[in-house]
């Protein structure tokens, strides 16, 4: 009891120790927020610029124009499908490095992890390079060879966005589906084999629930980072093709409607963060077992 | 021929030969032990009979059929690992089902076999809980009843009880003695502990450095260790130098018969519970109670003598026993002991 006490201090200790950080957070985090959201119930003219009052024109103007609604079909679709196409290539990749022999295993998890070194500009850009237009290189070999007649659209197509963004996501659903094949016990699929499984039904019955929250727990990053991304929408889906982010980006600093700009980006946050508590609770009920 | 046959089994890993020319029959309802320190190639045995390691050399045959022909997954083994390796996203009764699900076993059937089988293991009221709810040896069990379901033709444990604490392990060593009993499934079990592989089989193979060096019932075992590896291993065991005259052992006052044609410098072995106090002026082993330490149901010395410290075990019956400090005579039959040629090993 005495060495408990001897420990804890003062009662308000622990608030004066965690202020400077409290205090930070306020300043660069919650602030912010808040003017956002204020920001986006104030008015704003192409002659008066913004006006300081309350009113709903904003979020009317989003709920009623079918372009917001495009805009963040689009967003959410797009995200959606890296979310699926990383779980579908990410989940065996990681499964594969983990039953790799020594030397190799540290190689190619660097070749996945290395990415995340590189600018994600740089690394769009190098799709733009290999896919873009007749005069990328994957597109020029196709057509000289013949096996296409005119060149796969890449560029400013929700596809070439799709295909950057996996690329970009990928280190993040092979590290969380890797940290869960970790934990499980390599005697397990020895004693699935000894009882008569296929290697087939050990991988779908016996490996793949239990790494099922590894895959859900990437697919919840991934879907928030890509959903919310800007390099690579913005320069694989230029102007035209715009997703929420590329949109209040706009909004922001071309149109110059701050208001607008603050009620997109804010409904895109509400939109996410209930997207991923849900599905986390989701998750969290389904597979309260393995997750102990 | 016996039931399940080993014949000049070899594995080696790079320029480590990890089980050597083993040779072993196993006949059928026998619980068998194959007991060794780590590394001395029991594991590796097992699991190249189980099929998830693949000999260098050798074969394996079960009831005359070439077991090396045949998958892992058609070999109808039951195993338990040591990690029990439950499927934690399954009950038990999932966990227990999965190995007649594989075979397609109707599912009424399945069902009863299931429940029949958690009631052998005594967790009948607990088939639906998670792996992860149950305590190390409801898992334990668990594992068994995994294993026994499909009705195996062996049913190999890779240290089933090294997980438990010592007292749940000795309640399971007698309970899985009698499923086994009752079950009459041939078991081979690898095992480091001594202990567990005396109180489980019905013959112990002691392994070491990838050979057997003995294989026998657990009393021939421990009383006539065939080599001085197996008397050190099997229980503790006093070894003392001494010198033969006239075909009598010699150590301190003491005289006992010598086996003929022996060497003039001897070794002796002779177990700790088997060396008892000499009352009055009958000739003995002189020596000088150093530690005596009591276990409760016996008592623990270590007695300095001119041929090096002995180890001597006594039931605690009652009697006076010696102080530290107190001089003893230290005597024994004749026939408890083993007597080899100076220079063999330990």
């Amino acid at each position: 009891m005495s060495a408990l006490e001897g420990r804890s201090g003062p009662r308000w200790m622990p608030y004066i120790l965690s202020a400077p950080g409290l205090a930070l957070f306020v300043a660069i985090v919650l602030v912010p927020l808040a003017m956002t959201i204020l920001l986006s119930f104030h008015d704003w003219g192409q002659y008066k610029g913004i006006e300081t009052v309350f009113i709903l024109k904003n979020w009317r103007e989003i709920w009623s124009d079918g372009y917001f609604h495009e805009v963040f079909l689009r967003t959410f679709r797009v995200a959606f499908a890296v979310t699926l196409l990383t779980a579908a290539l990410g989940a065996p990749e990681a499964y594969i490095l983990s039953r790799m022999k020594s030397p190799w295993k540290g190689i190619f998890l660097l070749v996945v992890i290395g990415p995340l070194l590189i600018s994600v500009v740089a690394r769009t850009l190098g799709w733009a390079l290999l896919f873009g237009g007749s005069g990328g290189v994957v597109n020029k070999a196709l057509l000289n060879l013949g096996v296409i007649s005119s060149p796969i659209p890449f560029m400013f197509t929700e596809t070439g966005m799709i295909v950057a963004l996996v690329h970009v996501m990928m280190p993040f659903m092979v590290l969380s589906v890797w940290a869960a094949l970790q934990r499980l016990d390599p005697q397990i699929e020895n004693a699935a084999l000894s009882l008569g499984a296929s290697q087939v039904t050990v991988l779908r019955r016996i490996v793949l629930p239990q790494i099922m929250p590894g895959i859900l727990s990437g697919a919840i990053i991934v879907f928030a980072l890509a959903a919310s991304a800007f390099a690579t929408p913005s320069i694989i889906g230029g102007r035209r093709l715009k997703v929420a982010s590329t949109l209040a980006y706009d909004e922001f600093l071309n149109t110059l409607n701050w208001p607008l700009g603050a009620a997109v980006a804010v409904l895109l946050l509400i939109a996410l963060v209930l997207i991923i508590v849900g599905s986390n609770r989701i998750v969290e009920r389904r597979y309260a077992e393995v997750f102990r | 021929m016996p039931f399940l046959v080993l014949n000049g089994l070899t594995k080696r890993f790079g320029e480590h030969t990890a089980v050597e020319n083993l040779s072993l029959g196993v006949e059928q309802g026998e619980f068998l032990a194959l007991l060794g320190p780590s590394g001395c190639g029991k594991t590796t045995t097992l699991q190249m009979i189980a099929g998830f390691v693949t000999p260098s050399s050798g074969a394996i045959t079960l009831a005359g059929k070439d077991l090396l022909a045949v998958k892992p997954a058609k070999r109808g083994l039951g195993i338990v690992f040591q990690s029990y390796a439950l499927f934690p996203h399954m009950t038990a009764a999932e966990n227990v089902a999965f190995g007649l699900e594989m075979q397609g076993i109707a599912r009424s059937e399945k069902a009863r076999r299931v429940a029949e089988t958690l009631d052998l293991v005594g967790l009948g009221a607990f088939a639906d809980r998670y792996p992860r709810r149950m305590s190390g040896g409801q898992q334990q069990r668990v594992a068994l009843a995994r294993a026994l379901v499909i009705q195996p033709s062996i049913l190999l444990l890779d240290e089933p009880l090294s997980n438990l604490d010592a007292k749940l392990r000795e309640e399971m060593q007698i309970e899985l003695r009698q499923i086994q009993r009752n079950v009459g499934t041939t078991t081979i079990l690898v095992t480091h502990d001594q202990s567990e592989a005396m109180a489980l089989s019905d013959r112990i193979a002691v392994m070491c450095q990838g050979r057997i060096e003995q294989i026998a019932p657990p009393h021939e075992a421990y009383e006539r260790p065939a080599t001085p590896f197996v008397a050190s291993f099997l229980g503790k065991t006093n070894v003392l130098e001494a010198t033969v005259e006239d075909g009598r052992v010699i150590l301190g006052d003491g005289r006992w018969p010598a086996p003929g044609g022996v060497a003039s410098r001897v070794r002796v072995t002779v177990r700790p519970e088997k060396v008892a106090f000499a009352n009055g002026g009958a000739p003995s082993l002189a020596g000088n109670v150093a530690t005596r330490i009591f276990q409760g149901n016996h008592w623990l010395y270590q007695i300095d003598t001119a041929h090096g410290r002995v180890t001597v075990i006594r039931q605690n019956s009652g009697e006076t026993v010696p102080r530290e400090g107190e001089s003893v005579g230290l005597t024994w039959r004749s026939e408890d002991m083993s007597v080899r040629p100076d220079g063999a090993s330990p």
